[in-house]
């Protein structure tokens, strides 16, 4: 029980401190900032109660936003992200993760993409869309959301990766 | 009663998702007009704090380019000390009174370049009676607007900001356009209402106007880099190429202009005849 709160509890805050200090001064030709902070919410325990899961998921965008000083976007997003979860968790590893509490260093590297592709796209699509918020731009918002997604998605394949597998 | 109360404990999660999400998009919508964001921001010690000690740390990458940039400022300024001293200097002449501007040094903290609305966060406040609404350049041209102030910190709406909007005009000519950005490029700007007969070329420095009270006259913006008249064919909108480079700032000045209790008193009289 002790080492479900504490690990979720260590990726919170590194997480964090990474995305404020390295990922958000990225900038990748110019405009590309990939957010693997996500990662917090993708990998929480998946037994988690959902209520739980909502607030951690706005007190963890909500941190963002104070430090990126762009109003809620961040929190909306990331509670979004957190509501569709289970959604997600459903269409990526089938209906059995009710009932054997899989772990993601377990799943295959397909199920694992699957998974992160969907809620990183939801995500990026209204944490873009707020931060824009002008329907004339529409394109735009698709572009940055499509060539962020790839850069976070490859980030967050490459953490799980590397520290995902030698606890066993 | 009772099947309110199944309904509710049955839908939680949503209605928690609702709640939480008609916060945040309340705080979304504060975030995008104005002086209106008052709860998120990062003028507060927690994040000032962090941001202070990031940039201690970067800081010493880069003292190169920031000595740089001062020993070029220190021979603008020599240059400009050498041509005034020349001059004959009017003693008790009624003109003759101490500036009505003050200039606060302060340190870039954090700074972004790459979003919609920009928002920069500099190590100085209240403290150093700093409020907002100064204007905020460097030594080579405009930077923005403070925004928020807490007792050491404060942000400053960047001119890479969608919300921010001043006066700006042609160096040589004296005509008149509003600043704005659009949100693309972080070194291009646009200038629109220029009117069509002002003698526009390409190169020309463009600088504040000095008609609001937030920025002096004779700040430097940018470079015009290409001209096109808007569908009315009576305005110019121009591209202007900034002279700072907004994705490296390192120490900018605060302008606090002593007159402004002066000017708005007189601007209230006015408005209340």
């Amino acid at each position: 029980m002790n080492r479900n709160i504490f690990i979720p509890a260590i990726q919170f805050v590194f997480l964090i401190l990474a995305q404020i200090i390295i990922f958000n001064a990225t900038n990748l030709f110019g405009y590309i900032n990939p957010y693997p902070y996500i990662l917090v919410l993708l990998l929480f325990p998946f037994t988690t109660n959902q209520s739980v899961v909502l607030l951690v998921a706005f007190v963890m965008g909500f941190v963002m936003d104070i430090f990126g000083d762009s109003g809620g976007i961040h929190a909306a997003a990331c509670l979004t992200l957190g509501y569709l979860r289970p959604v997600a968790l459903r269409i990526a590893f089938g209906i059995s993760y009710e009932y054997n509490a899989i772990k993601i260093s377990n799943t295959s590297l397909y199920e694992r993409f699957v998974y992160i592709t969907i809620l990183v796209g939801i995500h990026h699509l209204i944490l873009f869309s707020l931060e824009v918020f002008n329907i004339a731009s529409i394109l735009y918002i698709f572009k940055k959301t499509l060539i962020t997604s790839i850069f976070t998605i490859l980030v967050c394949i490459l953490f799980t990766i590397l520290f995902g597998s030698q606890k066993k | 009663m009772k099947q309110i109360i199944s309904f509710l404990l049955k839908n939680k999660n949503f209605l928690l998702y609702l709640f939480l999400l008609l916060l945040s998009l309340t705080f979304t919508i504060q975030s995008h007009s104005y002086h209106r964001s008052k709860f998120v921001n990062s003028a507060n010690s927690i994040s000032g704090g962090v941001y202070g000690a990031i940039s201690n740390i970067q800081d010493y990458f880069k003292l190169k380019s920031r000595n740089q940039i001062l020993t070029e400022e220190n021979a603008h300024l020599r240059e400009k000390l050498q041509g005034s001293e020349n001059q004959v200097k009017i003693e008790n002449h009624p003109h003759s009174r101490e500036s009505s501007l003050s200039f606060y040094p302060a340190k870039v903290i954090k700074n972004s370049y790459s979003k919609t609305d920009n928002i920069i966060t500099v190590k100085i406040g209240e403290k150093d009676s700093i409020v907002p609404d100064m204007g905020v350049i460097t030594s080579k041209g405009i930077v923005g607007i403070v925004n928020h102030t807490s007792t050491r910190y404060s942000t400053i709406i960047s001119i890479l900001n969608s919300t921010f909007q001043t006066s700006a005009k042609l160096k040589k000519s004296n005509h008149f356009g509003t600043l704005k950005w659009n949100g693309n490029d972080p070194n291009i700007v646009q200038v629109t209402d220029i009117q069509e007969q002002a003698p526009v070329a390409i190169g020309d420095t463009i600088e504040t106007s000095g008609r609001s009270v937030i920025f002096p006259e004779g700040i430097t913006i940018g470079i015009v880099d290409n001209k096109k008249l808007d569908a009315s064919n009576n305005f110019y909108q121009l591209n202007v190429r900034l002279v700072n480079d907004m994705t490296d700032l390192g120490h900018v000045y605060i302008i606090k202009n002593n007159d402004i209790e002066e000017i708005k008193q007189l601007e209230n009289k006015t408005h209340n005849e």
